[in-house]
């Protein structure tokens, strides 16, 4: 490819989609080649081909090489499944006391270990659950069954919701004002009329434990790739590939190792919102000033003191966003987890949409998206928390909330002893709002989408079948009919023109494999929904961003908007649109709009937020106008922040994409969920995973590179 | 001169992965430009000094010269590659980190160019940090920081955080901090350079009127000559990480050791930097007027009065004792001649 630098990019760029498109011409679809639903091994078909790799037979479809590659990959799945299976039952067998039985017994050393962080995380969990909900299991975690067959008296009674929702309300106000307490006392109103109490608290305990895990580990793991250039290369890939991995298939290989519940759901919400905490810590970190650390060496700060009172402290803005991720994560894996049994909002959500039943989703939903904005917005609140060193405040003012919450505590058990009498016989609304015997508005809103449905069904339809007909399965059948070697040919020829020799080395062995996986043709599909997706996105993104930009009130409204959307738990849109258009492709593809456009419009806003006020002035005493300044100044500007914005807009595709698969997608997510109850899905599950992280990877690879060019190029680095 | 209470010799500082080892080969002897072609960049080369106790030493030299650098081996904030340093007798390089932190909580206040306030803290909270990181109480820490907030004037402003005050100010809370802990030596990087001309000249002259009053040892980073004539006791002009040379404001004007030192010198007016002392004649005639003026004046405070005489005139020491005499003819030859040719 040397002969070519000497011309310009653009004919670079032709060369390279002249040769996509005559390959693609070259070769022809084989006439045995069709999309098939069971794939490779799975395949039990008379002409098909297989080899044996590390004593695993793979059997697969064979085609002319340049039009799929053979799945060389195949044996990778199996392989996995086998070392797990491996670690969990074979490995290291050692002897453990074992409490029950009061015996010695051998047990895999990687069964023993994640049995007692099961055990470890299950006591959290029911702790807290138990605080708010009451029950037994952990007085007997410290005592016996026996025992509290015997003091049944010791069981944990939980606390009346009128207390917790009035601990949320003076909490609130303690941490930020009247404002968020007020919200904080509606949201938990709202959740007890509405009879969502018990499944809420659920969720809650669940959250109350993985967030301030995930926080704590991420935040020592980020320090810790700070402080050690080594623990950063070596943590660095995995970030990467974990923040593109679709939280769907981490639940696999988390089923095989910690089984079922609350506890492995826990533990999986680690492993997703851990990484954008390491690396929000990092950045936060490494954007310190170093005077700033001189600073505090030189008023004496031993390695501690610095941390904590310096360091920290300063990156706390980034550190903060690390926080709202994590939030943001664990709400998004409450419903997701319950997969694999979590109990509580997610599992009611799951539930509904499995029945149609869109108002009580609708419900569920609310009430998540609810508790994460107070959770989120009470975090924030408490890191920007003030000291006030000068008010001369006597006991009272002191204590003050101290003193309302033991009020209010008696209050709330006076009133549910009232409530006991008054309510006898029947359900005590005062202590707890049992689930479903609440305000419902489930039923109004199932008429509504029937109403919906009945007006509309013909606009609809016609809409639906034109999308379908018209846009999806053309595309499809297009991807679909791209030769492997010419996609092939294209991605690194993009990498090569983009970032060099390395950047199309890096394109390359990511493509190749998932081309050498036995899900070629799914990632097409996924990567078409994926590329519909972005495209729609982006062209809202950028005119919704651009036109709010034109106004200070209206950008800052609209990021606000932002905000609060990217706190909803990424399920939560599949309700309306399910609503609105039932389970087909339309429906997938237009939660993924919606949800990817976030962050096309955020970063619009944001790229031309920072061109410089210098260049304004410049371009209007050059006498240009709105247009001219937005054409000729801003966007080239601006630009390359947008294009992290696409960046962005394409890994939030990606992840709807494959949580569409609940929907009912062709793609890679469908296999996830499939791996899922399958007994050796923790390979599958995984693989596919990294096809899905793959896929974003290179995009991610490409976009990155060329920023960083750019950038350089108009001096903005 | 009193004892030293900062005292360096022969400091090296050499970036660069064999830094120590090309240093011991080199015998002392170091040339940056071998040194360049192997990697290393020198940053402080042979730097030998001492600083007295109450004593102010501006290091002058321009971006690159190593100023900043000497002065973060002093504080230890980088460890030299080479060389001993004295703090009131202590070996700084042999202490242990906790010797250091011990040094630096009770010895050491440091200014910095870019003011480096910690952005979550108020005025009052950035103030109080080194005491609270001593393990002072609160409240004891938070009133010794209001007291510091008053000599600094900026009383009514300790509850602003440091982005809601202006540059000025916040170096103003820069030194407060670094004042909190009562130090005996200060080191101030550059503490003006990022403000507009106007304020600097107001802090300049706060910075001396706080000096009169607490008499710190020391050593201050700029790289404007004006600046350091102003405020040094003795300067240190530095270049490529040597000091070119180190004397009295009024020595370095009437005689730059280097090539260098002169063209800094070339646009000083004299008259405001010289004392009637080193122009003088030792030298005491009879014919003297009545007219009298201070040795220790500025040649630009009484130029007039001595002009305006047709003799000479007397300068007296504070007993009152003539020391010596000036004649107008000197004043005008210091202040507009042999500047062009050399001297």
């Amino acid at each position: 490819m040397e002969f070519l630098k000497k011309y310009p990019k653009i004919f670079q760029w032709l060369f390279l989609l002249i040769v996509f498109f005559a390959l693609c011409f070259a070769i022809d679809v084989p006439e045995t080649y069709k999309f098939i639903r069971g794939q490779a091994e799975f395949v039990k078909d008379p002409n098909q081909s297989s080899y044996i790799f590390l004593g695993k037979e793979v059997r697969y479809y064979a085609f002319d090489v340049f039009w799929r590659l053979p799945p060389l990959l195949g044996w990778l799945p199996i392989w996995i499944n086998d070392s797990l299976f491996f670690l969990m039952n074979e490995w290291m067998p050692m002897e453990f006391w074992n409490e029950d039985t009061q015996e010695f017994k051998t047990r895999p050393i990687v069964l023993q270990i994640s049995r007692n962080l099961t055990a470890f995380m299950t006591f959290l969990i029911e702790l807290i659950r138990e605080i708010l909900l009451g029950g037994l299991e952990t007085i007997v975690a410290f005592t016996s069954w026996d025992w509290i067959d015997a003091n049944p008296w010791a069981e944990l009674p939980g606390l009346p919701w009128t207390i917790v929702a009035a601990g949320f309300a003076i909490l609130a106000y303690k941490l930020s004002g009247i404002g968020l307490a007020l919200f904080a006392g509606l949201t938990m109103v709202y959740i007890s009329i509405f009879g969502q109490w018990k499944p809420s608290m659920q969720t809650l305990s669940f959250i109350l434990v993985a967030a301030p895990l995930s926080f704590i580990f991420g935040l020592s793991l980020g320090i810790a790739a700070y402080k050690s250039k080594r623990v950063e290369k070596a943590l660095y890939p995995i970030l990467l590939v974990m923040q593109t991995m679709p939280q769907y298939a981490v639940l696999v290989p988390a089923l095989v190792l910690f089984g079922v519940g609350d506890h492995a759901a826990v533990i999986i919400t680690m492993v997703v919102a851990v990484p954008p905490m390491i690396l929000l810590t990092l950045l936060g970190l490494r954007a310190i000033p170093p005077e700033v650390i001189e600073a505090g060496r030189m008023s004496g700060c031993n390695n501690w003191q610095l941390m904590s009172k310096v360091l920290i402290p300063t990156a706390r803005r980034d550190i903060l966003i690390g926080v709202n991720q994590v939030i943001m994560v664990c709400f998004s894996m409450a419903v997701i987890s319950a997969f694999i049994g979590a109990k509580g909002l997610g599992f009611n959500l799951l539930l509904a949409l499995n029945q149609l039943n869109i108002g009580l989703a609708l419900e569920a939903g609310l009430c998540i998206s609810l508790i994460a904005i107070l959770l989120d917005k009470m975090s924030l609140a408490w890191a920007n928390k003030q000291v006030d060193y000068f008010g001369n405040l006597n006991f009272f003012q002191r204590n003050k909330n101290l003193l309302f919450f033991s009020i209010t505590v008696i209050i709330g058990i006076l009133l549910s002893y009232i409530g006991s009498v008054y309510f006898k016989g029947g359900y005590n609304y005062l202590f707890e709002v049992p689930h479903n015997k609440g305000i419902s508005t489930a039923d109004f809103w199932n008429k509504g989408v029937d109403w919906i449905f009945d007006t509309f069904f013909v606009y609809i339809k016609a809409f639906n079948t034109w999308l379908i007909q018209e846009v999806l399965q053309p595309m499809r059948a297009l991807y679909l009919r791209m030769p492997a070697v010419a996609t092939l040919v294209l991605v690194v020829g993009a990498g090569y023109l983009i970032g060099g020799i390395r950047s199309a080395l890096v394109v390359c062995g990511l493509t190749l494999f998932i081309a050498l996986s036995p899900w070629w043709d799914r990632a097409l599909v996924t990567a078409y929904m994926a590329t519909f997706g972005v495209i729609v996105s982006c062209i809202i993104g950028f005119t919704v961003g651009t036109l709010c930009f034109q106004n200070k009130h209206s950008a800052k409204f609209m990021l606000g908007v932002c905000d609060i959307f990217q706190t909803f738990p990424s399920f939560v849109y599949l309700i309306p649109v399910m609503m609105l258009f039932g389970i087909t492709d339309t429906s997938v593809l237009i939660a993924v709009i919606v949800y990817a456009t976030i962050p096309a419009t955020r970063y619009t806003i944001e790229g031309l937020r920072s061109v410089p006020a210098g260049l304004h002035d410049a371009a209007t005493m050059s006498g240009v106008n709105k247009f001219q300044r937005l054409t000729k100044i801003e966007f080239p500007l601006a630009f390359p922040h947008m294009m992290l914005g696409i960046n962005q807009t394409i890994v939030f595709a990606l992840f709807m994409v494959i949580i569409g698969a609940f929907i009912g997608t062709e793609d890679l997510g469908q296999y996830i969920l499939k791996a899922l109850s399958d007994k050796n899905g923790a390979g599958i599950g995984l693989t596919l995973g990294i096809c899905v992280a793959f896929i974003g990877l290179i995009f991610d690879n490409l976009i990155r590179t060329w920023v960083e060019k750019r950038k350089k190029h108009l001096g903005i680095a | 001169m009193s004892e030293a209470v900062i005292k360096c010799e022969a400091v090296y500082k050499i970036f660069g992965e064999n830094a120590k080892k090309m240093l011991q080969d080199s015998n002392g002897n170091v040339d940056a430009k071998t040194f360049q072609e192997n990697g290393c960049i020198v940053g402080v080369n042979n730097a030998s000094f001492e600083v007295a106790k109450g004593e102010m030493l501006v290091v002058m030299g321009l971006s690159g010269s190593g100023k900043s650098t000497l002065l973060r081996c002093i504080s230890r904030l980088t460890d030299a590659t080479g060389g001993k340093i004295f703090i009131e007798g202590q070996d700084l390089l042999n202490l242990n980190n906790k010797e250091l932190i011990e040094l630096r909580r009770n010895k050491m206040g440091m200014v910095f160019q870019s003011f480096a306030l910690l952005p979550h803290k108020t005025v009052v909270e950035n103030i109080a940090f080194p005491l609270q990181i001593k393990g002072i109480k609160t409240e004891e820490s938070i009133n010794k920081a209001m007291e510091m907030v008053k000599l600094v004037g900026l009383d009514g402003r300790e509850n602003y955080f440091p982005r809601e005050l202006s540059g000025g100010q916040q170096q103003r809370v820069g030194i407060a901090r670094s004042l909190a802990v009562e130090p005996d030596i200060w080191f101030l990087d550059e503490p003006f350079s990022a403000l507009d001309p106007l304020i600097r000249k107001e802090m300049q002259d706060e910075f001396l009127r706080l000096q009169e009053k607490l008499q710190k040892t020391i050593m201050f980073i700029t790289h404007d000559f004006d600046e350091a004539l102003k405020l040094a006791d003795r300067i240190a002009i530095m270049k490529d990480g040597i000091i070119e040379q180190l004397d009295t404001p009024a020595n370095i004007v009437l005689n730059p050791a280097t090539e260098y030192v002169r063209k800094f010198t070339e646009e000083v007016p004299r008259e405001k930097v010289l004392l009637i002392e080193d122009v003088m004649d030792e030298s005491i005639s009879n014919n003297l007027g009545d007219v009298k003026v201070s040795k220790d004046e500025i040649i630009e405070n009484v130029a007039e009065k001595i002009l305006t005489q047709e003799k000479s005139v007397a300068v007296i020491d504070e007993n009152n004792k003539t020391v010596g005499s000036i004649n107008p003819t000197k004043i005008i030859n210091t202040v507009f001649g042999g500047r062009k040719n050399g001297k």
